[in-house]
């Protein structure tokens, strides 16, 4: 199996006015192609700050951290990974063809390969039809598809995701989530994924990476036995159940450390 | 219809006021143009009547300065000396080229501003201390400074436009170029893109609404900057020289009827920058 991202002994720490603070501390991780990994923690576990520490949004400041053999630089410059924010981030003032066009304008793909690349990719989240819209006429749930397939137009084999479905409501959520893993399924990308939803993250991933604050850490690495295809009543199953309990758990493990008690 | 009605009330009280107000204003000089004709007992609205028609009056009535517009521009031919329409003209273009070179100016040094922390801290200071001098002392010396080296006519007087106009257009761009939120900056990093993509592609675009503000300032100063260039040089025309000859020879009239067409032509221009707003706005997909 080949290896996307391996972390060793990573570390990273903010300076602040009063005091370093410590964002991650001491991961140890390996992601193999093809895993859909989820991340999962309260806030200030660092979740977040190891995504982009993969995309080289920040810099660690201790270990070592490679993606695709590289460096992260390298591998940004490579661009070997799309990312996908918290929010949609479409430029307003582009239409949802030309905001998947971008990546491709900057990568220097021909006017041809861009529209064939924009066709395929939107009719990959389900987005035909609405080429010439504006972000603010899409609702938030279809502004959220169209940066995705933004962050697929180019191709990358790595998918980066922080909290994409975070800012939306548990219905459009669920369905956009079986629409994931569907889309995981034809593509075959590696998934990083970021959320603080335990049913989400035991729903999609093949691993579920549990971290906790003060300092920023890996808790449990928990490998999911679910089937690769799963219907949305899975969450129904007692091994789901099962699974998410073990999630729970170890965030509440993460917790103890923390406040002392328990 | 309802969106006219306040603004027809408004311009209504207006003209009352104004008529109003000329009465009083003009009474003392009517007073002795009337002793001087013998003429007693004068009616109130006989005497109202005389004091919105005198020759110079210390406040002309609105319809004395409209007629004196109309006589200037429409009744008198363009190439005459007295045409407002001439004069507006060399007005105008001061005007346009101290905008484009000031909107150029000020577009330049933002675009330095925000790429580059040393810019940012040696030129800030400069452009703000630039605009604290007050412009009626500093237009004499360009005008006159650069007419003693052979340069007269329209670039001094758009060069005063332009120290003018540029202000608020850096102040906007710097903002407007720094307005991308971190979010979309980090996305442009995911995509490895170089400096001029992230430009033109993000920060560019992001600014236009404040470049467009900024203008809407910019292109009313530039003719205030203008008028006030030609106070200081009277043999070239202008808005500003029909200013001055008229309060020399006491020609109210004349300044009111000038004041109206720099009023009209800054109200004119800020309109156009207002609809290349809104067309560029639509390009770019805004909400109607």
């Amino acid at each position: 199996m080949t290896t996307v991202v391996s972390a060793q002994n990573l570390g990273l720490t903010f300076p602040t006015g009063d005091g370093d603070i410590v964002a991650l501390s001491d991961v140890n991780l390996t992601i193999n192609k093809g895993d859909f990994v989820s991340f999962i923690g309260p806030s200030g576990c660092g979740k977040t700050t190891f995504l982009r520490a993969i995309a080289d949004l920040e810099k660690p400041t201790s270990g070592t951290l490679s993606v695709n053999g590289m460096t992260p630089e390298q591998a940004r410059q490579a661009r070997a990974y799309g990312y996908v924010f918290q929010a949609a981030a479409l430029y307003p003032w582009r239409t949802i063809e030309k905001n998947i066009a971008l990546p491709l304008e900057i990568m220097g793909h021909s006017p041809a390969e861009q529209s064939e690349r924009i066709a395929r990719t939107m009719e990959l989240v389900n987005l035909s039809g609405f080429e010439k819209k504006y972000p603010w006429q899409l609702s938030g749930g279809m502004q959220q598809r169209a940066s995705i397939a933004r962050a697929l137009a180019f191709d990358a084999d790595l998918l980066l995701m922080d909290e994409p479905f975070g800012a939306l409501d548990e219905i459009v959520r669920d369905h956009l989530n079986s629409e994931l893993l569907k889309l995981w399924e034809r593509t075959q990308k590696t998934i990083c994924f970021v959320t603080h939803s335990i049913p989400e993250a035991v729903y999609l991933s093949t691993r579920i990476v549990v971290m906790s604050p003060r300092p920023g850490r890996v808790t449990d690495i928990i490998e999911s036995t679910l089937p690769r295809d799963r219907p949305l009543d899975i969450r129904e199953t007692p091994e789901f159940l099962a699974i998410a309990a073990r999630v729970r758990e170890g965030l509440r493990a993460g917790h103890s450390y923390d406040g002392g008690a328990v | 219809m309802t969106r006219l009605l306040p603004v027809l009330t408004i311009l209504l009280a207006i003209l009352v006021i104004w008529y109003g107000a000329a009465v009083p204003m003009n009474a003392n000089w009517q007073v002795t143009l009337n002793n001087r004709a013998d003429l007693v007992d004068v009616p109130l609205t006989t005497f109202a009547q005389q004091t919105w028609s005198q020759d110079k009056p210390v406040l002309p009535a609105p319809h004395q300065v409209i007629s004196e517009i109309w006589n200037a521009t429409v009744a008198l031919d363009i190439s005459s000396k007295r045409s407002l329409a001439y004069h507006g003209w060399i007005t105008l273009s001061a005007t346009l080229l101290g905008f484009a070179f000031g909107t150029a100016l000020g577009v330049l040094l933002a675009v330095a501003i925000i790429h580059n922390d040393a810019s940012d801290r040696s030129l800030m200071p400069w452009i703000i201390a630039s605009q604290t001098i007050p412009i009626l002392a500093v237009a004499p010396m360009v005008v006159v400074g650069l007419g003693a080296v052979g340069l007269t006519g329209l670039v001094p007087k758009s060069l005063i436009s332009m120290y003018l106009s540029f202000f608020p257009v850096v102040v906007g761009m710097v903002k407007g170029l720094r307005s991308p939120e971190a979010i979309q900056l980090d996305l442009m990093r995911t995509y490895d893109a170089n400096g001029w993509q992230t430009f033109w592609k993000l920060r560019w675009p992001a600014a236009m609404p404040f470049l467009f503000a900024s203008m809407k300032v910019g292109i009313a100063i530039s003719l205030i900057g203008a008028v006030v260039a030609e106070l200081s040089n009277a043999s070239g025309g202008g808005l500003g020289v029909r200013l001055l000859t008229g309060s020399y020879n006491g020609q109210t009239v004349q300044i009111w009827a000038a004041l109206f067409i720099a009023a009209g032509l800054a109200a004119i221009l800020v309109a156009l920058v207002g609809s290349a707003e809104r067309w560029v706005n639509a390009r770019m997909g805004a909400r109607a």
